[in-house]
């Protein structure tokens, strides 16, 4: 481990420490719905800990049973894999982080990728040299410790803990993807694929239960930029 | 009560899928070319994807959260600092909630 791997897992984790607050609102708020789920503390530790994906651990909620048997093993599982296939898109962009030797660091790498410490990453990769594989840990490693943290501490202390959603904290995570959207802003090229992204998303929205239209808003959306891209070039 | 056998491969189950969707977008990019294309399109995701998270929100959000994106924007160009454009978000919308309450 080079020291300027350090450096940059200490820059990630400093950076991303006000974001993680968005995460703990969501945390505490899961751990006190998983336990009136009927998921036990290790149930909680073992799904924040190997899953580690927050929106596919709301949905696994709404189908979690108390009785071991009628458990519907097989609907989690799907509903996991549909409501992450998102990170299929997140993910490919984080392609210039690995080296053409570095395949198997870049797949494992990826179990610490969350919205947030993606959205922060792909942030500083696009303004300069602070985003690297580092960085990414370093913001995970924090993400990571703090949803523990705030799903046991929701399940522990159940509804003794005020609802967060109540200080507005629920709105943590819009502004700060709306926040990491501008930043991401570099000039006229971004305004089509961001458009049509949003319209997408907000008709997939409207039509399509579930979290599909960040899927779908982000293929249209980037598809049509490529396509614009190609376009402006020829002419 | 600790876990159950069916709790426990459910919670696997979902690890490894969520793994193996993470884990291949990273995969699948990198037999992409690396120009053209392929290259542009990869380039437009962050934002196309980034965008497609807020503006359902904002769209059907009420007036508290609209006024707070605002507030969200307004202090981000001004200071371009992440934690100041999320601390003035959420305050704005727990002031325009309370106001809209009462």
């Amino acid at each position: 481990m080079s020291s300027r791997f350090s450096d940059d897992l200490y820059v990630g984790a400093r950076t991303f420490v006000p974001v993680a607050i968005s995460i703990a609102a969501y945390g505490v708020v899961w751990g006190v719905l998983a336990r009136g789920a009927g998921l036990s503390l290790l149930e909680v530790i073992l799904m924040s800990g190997l899953v580690f994906a927050g929106s596919a651990q709301f949905v696994a909620l709404d189908l979690w049973t108390v009785t071991p048997s009628s458990l519907p093993i097989g609907p989690l599982i799907v509903a996991a894999l549909i409501i992450n296939l998102r990170y299929v898109l997140l993910t490919a962009t984080l392609r210039p982080l690995f080296g053409p030797g570095q395949q198997l660091r870049g797949a494992l790498t990826m179990f610490m990728v969350s919205d947030e410490t993606w959205a922060l990453t792909v942030g500083e990769m696009s303004k300069g040299s602070r985003g690297t594989v580092g960085f990414l840990v370093g913001a995970g490693i924090v993400a990571y410790g703090v949803w523990m943290a705030t799903t046991v501490a929701g399940h522990v202390l159940g509804s003794v803990i005020d609802d967060p959603t109540k200080y507005g904290l629920d709105f943590a995570f819009t502004a700060t993807f709306l926040a990491l959207l501008l930043g991401m802003w570099k000039g006229k090229a971004d305004l089509v694929p961001w458009l049509v992204g949003a319209l997408v998303a907000i008709i997939s929205a409207k039509l399509i239960p579930g979290s599909w239209y960040i899927l779908i808003g982000g293929i249209v959306g980037s598809l049509a930029g490529a396509i614009l891209d190609r376009v402006r070039h020829v002419d | 009560m600790w876990t159950s056998t069916e709790a426990l491969i459910a919670i696997l189950g979902m690890a490894l899928v969520t793994f193996m969707v993470k884990a291949g977008g990273l995969l699948l990019a990198n037999r992409l070319p690396s120009h053209g294309f392929a290259a542009s399109w990869l380039k437009h995701i962050p934002g196309a994807v980034l965008a497609s998270l807020v503006a359902p929100a904002l769209v059907t959000g009420s007036a508290a959260e609209v006024i707070a994106a605002a507030a969200t924007t307004l202090v981000y160009f001004v200071t371009r600092n992440l934690f100041a454009a999320m601390a003035a978000g959420v305050l704005v919308v727990y002031l325009a909630r309370l106001v809209f309450a009462g």
